[in-house]
């Protein structure tokens, strides 16, 4: 019998200490941010999308070398004398083309292992984290400044250059032997 | 009275009980079911620190609206293996039950849907319904949840029907009558002739009957709130266990009519609470309209405070289902069987030796 009413005195107490605490709870500020209106911040050092500042690359593949997952690919063509590409920031003079920077942002684990090794502090992380799409393919991101025809032209140039030099060279030896061949009958 | 009114005005009573039985189901029933929803994403949300609907209109205002439109735009699903005719009908059936319980409920003093001598008797009674359009629900589904939701509905409702009917009981001894707009009447004056200050009896009796009052109103709100189905007595939809009991297999407006039959049950049962012990239409203060002779203004008062009264129990409604875990079967029988039961009888016991005073 004691029991009993003991347990109706529980269950009502109980609740009124329930509801009071549920009350307490209408009047707190509520916790929750309106996402995409506003945004929560940030840790100070955040990992996010990647951003490469061409104008300071000079196509040393570090980052690629740095890179667990293999998503930066790098291909860089070497300049013809006659160009300058001038300085980077910090004063390094650029000796490459490069004329391919893609990183497939849907294989970055966030590492920022490519930021450290970089000399010219060119990659780095930036405060981007929306960055969805509807195709994977779009995920690749293309930093280069250069447009399709110029890379070409760069590689061309190169090839060009390159075969111009060996003819050069071939000349070069030809005339070199021809000169040999010509002292040793000289001596004879 | 609005009958009568509808009656001059079209000049046949068939039409003018239809355009008065449909009064408080469009002025009424469907906005507060919209507002109500809102308020109880909005409180809820509240009372666990966060926003609740922010995004349609300021603060979310619109929400229901874009639900409801949803809801309409949605396919009606009728799986192969239900049973099409009960399976249409039972939303129906559980609309119209509870939707027939505002019959006779007296919203104003000049508005009464259908002023009957056994109005309260009527709405317990019509309520029945409800309970057969669930056990409906629940079997034409052909889905073991929807039939375990159904069936722990029924148990639950026909178990708690019990300590309400005698809570019934025992205003009925005291006041003599199961008109509800007389029993509202014989509340009239201030707040304390309602109900549960003891009424408008003379003498010790009144002081007497107070603590037995507020047990009264304790056994049969809690007994309504599981008539009704809300936490802590919502074991028939026990999202955990259930998936949504016996409205699981419904979709689109079918879904929405249970939806609306919950809410209007809410305020249902609220209203025959008021009814009972706070004084139904009655104002707590006096009228305004009394005092500055706009008689034309006391109707529109009596509403304004029927509805006050009655959105305030379902706001507490509210507040105790997001304070408190559901209960287990078991549990909630003990709760109908061991205590509200008996306690009921007790006090109707009690009541009628007091008013034998």
């Amino acid at each position: 019998m004691k029991e009993y009413f003991n347990n109706i005195y529980l269950a009502l107490s109980t609740i009124f200490i329930g509801m009071s605490v549920t009350f307490k709870h209408l009047f707190v500020p509520a916790v929750t941010i309106q996402y995409p209106s506003v945004k929560p911040q940030l840790p100070t050092r955040e990992r996010n999308r990647l951003y490469v500042n061409m104008d300071d690359c000079i196509g040393c593949l570090q980052c690629a070398r740095a890179c667990p997952v293999n998503c930066i690919e790098i291909e860089t063509v070497k300049k013809i004398p006659d160009e300058d590409l001038g300085l980077t920031s910090n004063g390094k003079k650029k000796a490459l083309w490069v004329t391919k920077f893609d990183i497939d942002i849907a294989k970055c684990c966030y590492c920022e292992l490519c930021v450290f090794p970089c000399p010219t502090d060119c990659i780095y992380m930036t405060d981007v984290y929306e960055f969805s799409e509807f195709e994977r393919g779009n995920l690749i991101y293309d930093f280069v400044t250069l447009t399709g025809e110029e890379r070409k032209e760069k590689n061309e140039n190169y090839e060009k250059f390159m075969v111009e030099k060996a003819a050069q060279k071939e000349a070069e030896l030809k005339a070199k032997a021809n000169e040999n061949k010509d002292n040793s009958q000289d001596k004879k | 009275m609005i009958f009568d009114f509808f009656a001059k005005l079209t000049g046949s009573e068939i039409l003018a009980s239809i355009i008065s039985a449909l009064l408080p189901l469009f002025l009424f029933i469907l906005p507060f079911a919209l507002i109500a929803v809102l308020l109880e994403r909005k409180v809820s949300a509240h009372m666990q620190d966060r926003l609740g609907p922010m995004r349609v209109g300021y603060h979310g205002l619109l929400q229901t609206i874009a639900d409801i439109l949803k809801l309409i735009q949605k396919e009606d699903i009728v799986a192969d293996s239900n049973d099409k005719t009960l399976f249409n009908i039972a939303p129906l059936l559980v609309f119209a039950g509870s939707y027939a319980a505002f019959a006779a409920i007296p919203f104003t003093s000049s508005y009464i849907g259908s002023n009957i001598n056994l109005g309260l008797f009527f709405i317990i009674g019509i309520s029945g319904i409800v309970v057969i359009g669930i056990l409906m629900a629940g079997w034409a589904s052909n889905n073991k949840y929807t039939l375990l939701g159904a069936m722990r509905c029924v148990a639950q409702m026909i178990s708690f029907e019990i300590p309400t009917l005698m809570v019934v009981v025992t205003i009925l001894m005291v006041t003599g009558t199961l008109n509800l707009n007389e029993l509202t009447e014989i509340q009239s004056g201030f707040f304390w002739n309602w109900m549960i200050f003891g009424g408008a009896v003379p003498g010790i009796a009144k002081i007497l009957l107070i603590p037995f009052m507020i047990i009264a109103f304790g056994v049969i709100y809690i007994s309504t709130l599981a008539e009704v189905n809300r936490t802590p007595f919502d074991i028939p939809e026990a999202e955990s266990e259930l998936v949504s009991g016996y409205h699981t297999e419904y979709s689109g407006m079918k879904f929405a009519m249970f939806y609306l039959a919950e809410y209007a049950n809410m305020f249902a049962v609220s209203a025959i609470v008021v009814i009972l012990f706070f004084g139904g239409y009655q104002s707590p203060v006096g009228y305004l309209g009394n005092s500055i002779g706009l008689h034309w203004l006391i109707p529109i008062e009596q509403l304004f405070w029927f509805t006050f009264k009655g959105v305030g129990f379902v706001l507490l409604q509210m507040w105790l289902r997001w304070t408190l875990p559901r209960l287990r079967v078991d549990q909630l029988m003990a709760v109908c069987w061991k205590y509200l039961i008996p306690i009921a009888f007790v006090n109707l016991l009690i009541v009628g030796l007091i008013t034998l005073i």
